[in-house]
């Protein structure tokens, strides 16, 4: 059943099912988007997390900081590990075994949420053939990507969504170097090549279009993947408070654009339409450097020497944002 | 509902088919599973009793090894029966999971056929599969033949899923010669096998999900330890369930099963101690040494872990020499067994002569004759009173002979 939220302030004050005493950095924006997921519907949900940030902090025995059933097995597995709970719940239900409570929800119309979180290792690197495969097996499941752009429970090191010119523990910026070499990987066109009936794109400041999305994902029946732009105030070295304003220059420069693209199949599951939907337009298209200069990580960027990254950079995402003005308009 | 098979009292299967039917008779709810040599065959014949209506339950073609481990320990989570099976590399690629399945307290039924590992490539038999998972926290299984094959597949369920162990249990058998060898099985028929295994039983599922439960915590220098004492510990228990589950079996079925298995060993001078297809070979070695007069017996694991190790000691507490044969590449020690027997015997203030022989890897056949060369190595050194004869030898190697200590 979708939720009816009304505003911030009632959505703020939702039951919360996962706690915020855990043990993240103060100013992860990792809490928010997994508060921001599951307030997004009243339905009982089960999770699944990668190991990560959001799993080392969130399951310390004897603690734990979910109310909900929650799994973790690995690194690698978190998709797999949501779309087998998925297959479970489906047997159990078919065989007239699902626990009584459970069966009742079910016969209300609250069928279970199953969500899996990754951070961006656990999806685009280590964990990436787990999820393929459970997106090709077409499994019910949401798969939220924590996207911070490194792996930052291990200390900050590069993973293939590490965009370009940014300063890790294993593409440091030195004397020779302006950092990370490789532009980030499309994520979000993959997975939706994949066939799944929604994907999309978000940001924790980005709220309303956040819980539209995930309300959207949790209405179609199939894989759904979002990409969820994750600040992280340890490795993009910003300051705690500065979260939701460096998500927000994120958006506005559509260094971090907003969008959907969804499949729609007829009954025989032919894919007979793919929309790529645009969810926000700045009203003012900043500079990217202003995004880059709010954050230390591309600090050395600035020196003379590598001011030619930023250049690279602003021309990367113009003709990125051409490119999905390009596909909305001709509905593809 | 899943179709009853009918099935005759006495069908021919090999290894593969029996597990398969096991597989399909404990009417398991989630089966993730990816092909691979020589297991194949049971993932094929699970996917052809799904087709014809045989299985209600649901079957995940899943892209790895490591995906089908992962996904039998969500499903177990999420409160249904899981199994799988595989071999060789996939097992490999399946490590990092079995810790985690055994770990999470998940009952996992693994159908483990048995085979070398690379490099170099090989797809035949050997244990380098059986010993990489020994210290992985499962229950394991090990069966000679399809008929115990099926057996333990069965009961392998009954075990991990009593509430007194709640861990994982591999069944091993021999790739190829037990997995691709038809011989005669007598089968329990699907009511019976359904009556014998019994309905699973849900443990902190994460389907009921009006009580949360949270499964894979972490824990540090604080819990960590304790976590995995007491796993060791109900590990070592479940020495009670399982002898209590064969029991049970042999009530139904007049097929007896014990711990340790032992061949004309109440008055044997001299011993093989293998696993797998080697102990039926051993036994006709045997047979034919005691016609020469040489009392020979064998002696294998029926469970490897958890280890019976005062079984093991009073199994070869009369004997003068035992040839602890191991199937698997050593990898600059002695094998698994003899390590394991040499301690089990010391410990009980046992000293026979213990000999060590590298065999059968990457499907090397050892036949009859090898075997008796190893009895009449043994006879020598038993009457000898010493190791007359070097420690470490590999049998059946081309070249000139290997052999340490």
């Amino acid at each position: 059943m979708v939720k009816k939220i009304k505003n911030l302030k009632e959505f703020s004050l939702s039951n919360d099912r996962f706690e915020g005493a855990n043990l993240m950095c103060p100013g992860c924006a990792h809490n928010i988007i997994v508060r921001e997921v599951l307030n997004a519907t009243d339905d009982p949900v089960i999770v699944a997390t990668a190991t990560g940030c959001l799993e080392v902090c969130t399951a310390v025995y004897p603690k734990t900081s979910w109310d909900v059933s929650w799994i973790h097995i690995g690194f690698e597995n978190a998709a797999v590990a949501a779309a087998t709970v998925s297959a479970a719940y489906e047997v159990a239900k078919r065989k007239g075994k699902l626990p009584p409570a459970t069966q009742k929800l079910v016969e209300e119309g609250k069928e279970p949420k199953i969500v899996a979180f990754g951070g961006d290792g656990g999806t685009y690197d280590i964990g990436f053939q787990s999820l393929s495969g459970a997106f090709e097996r077409g499994h019910n499941f949401m798969y939220v990507c924590l996207d911070n752009e490194v792996y930052a429970n291990t200390g900050g090191q590069r993973s293939s969504s590490t965009p370009i010119g940014a300063s890790t523990s294993t593409s440091p910026a030195g004397s020779v170097s302006y950092g990370e070499k490789m532009m980030k990987k499309s994520m979000v066109e993959i997975m939706a090549d994949h066939g799944a009936p929604y994907v999309a794109q978000v940001s924790p400041s980005k709220w309303k279009d956040l819980v539209k999305k995930v309300q959207k994902g949790f209405e179609v029946y199939g894989p759904v993947y979002i990409n969820a732009q994750s600040a992280c105030t340890t490795e993009w070295k910003h300051a705690p408070e500065d979260t939701i304003e460096v998500s927000d220059l994120g958006v506005d420069s559509c260094v971090w654009p907003l969008y959907e693209i969804i499949n729609e199949r007829d009954e025989h599951g032919i894919i007979y339409s793919t929309k790529l939907n645009i969810t926000y337009r700045p009203k003012k298209k900043i500079p990217v450097e202003e995004y880059l200069a709010a954050q230390p990580r591309f600090r050395h960027l600035f020196k003379p020497e590598n001011r030619h990254i930023i250049d690279l950079w602003q021309k990367a995402v113009d003709a990125r944002w051409e490119y999905l003005q390009r596909r909305e308009e001709a509905g593809v | 509902m899943a179709k009853k098979y009918e099935l005759n009292e006495v069908e021919v299967w090999d290894g593969n088919m029996a597990a398969a039917h096991a597989l399909r008779q404990a009417n398991i709810d989630i089966v993730a599973a990816y092909p691979i040599t020589p297991s194949t065959p049971i993932v094929q014949n699970y996917s052809k009793f799904l087709a014809d209506g045989y299985v209600d339950g649901e079957f995940i073609m899943v892209e790895s090894e490591h995906s089908a481990m992962s996904g039998c320990v969500a499903a177990s989570a999420a409160g249904v029966r899981a199994a799988t099976a595989t071999s060789s590399q996939g097992f490999a690629l399946m490590v990092e999971v079995l810790y985690q399945a055994s770990g999470m307290r998940l009952p996992i039924v693994l159908t483990v056929v048995n085979r070398a590992l690379a490099a170099p490539l090989n797809v035949n038999g050997d244990h380098s599969d059986m010993y990489l998972g020994r210290d992985a926290g499962w229950i394991n299984l090990c069966s000679y033949n399809p008929q115990e094959a099926y057996d333990l597949t069965l009961m392998a369920f009954r075990i991990g899923e009593d509430l007194n162990v709640r861990l994982p249990v591999m069944v091993h058998q021999d790739g190829f010669i037990c997995s691709h060898t038809a011989q005669n099985v007598r089968p329990l028929q699907d009511e019976e096998a359904a009556e014998f295994v019994g309905e699973y039983k849900a443990v902190n599922t994460m389907l009921d999900v009006a009580n949360p439960v949270t499964h894979g915590v972490q824990t540090e220098e604080d819990w960590h330890f304790e976590h995995k004492a007491r796993q060791h510990n109900d590990l070592m228990n479940s020495v009670k369930v399982i002898k209590e589950v064969f029991a049970e079996f042999k009530d139904r079925t007049g097929r007896e099963y014990d711990l340790v298995y032992t061949y004309k060993m109440d008055d044997a001078d001299v011993a093989i101690f293998a696993l797998g297809t080697t102990v039926e070979s051993a036994q006709i070695a045997a047979d034919q040494m005691r016609e020469q007069g040489i009392k020979a017996g064998v002696v294998s694991l029926r469970v490897l872990r958890p280890f019976p190790f005062d079984e093991v000691a009073k199994a070869l507490g009369n004997v003068k020499a035992v040839a602890a044969m191991d199937r698997s590449a050593p990898g600059g020690t002695f094998g698994m067994l003899f390590n394991e027997i040499s301690a089990a015997l010391l410990a009980r203030g046992k000293s026979p002569v213990i000999l060590n022989y590298i065999y059968g890897l990457g499907g090397r056949d050892t036949t009859i004759t090898m075997l008796k060369e190893v009895y009449e190595e043994l006879d020598k050194c038993a009457k000898a009173g010493e190791a007359v004869v070097p420690l470490q030898q590999f049998l059946g190697l081309r070249g000139p002979k290997l052999s340490f200590y």
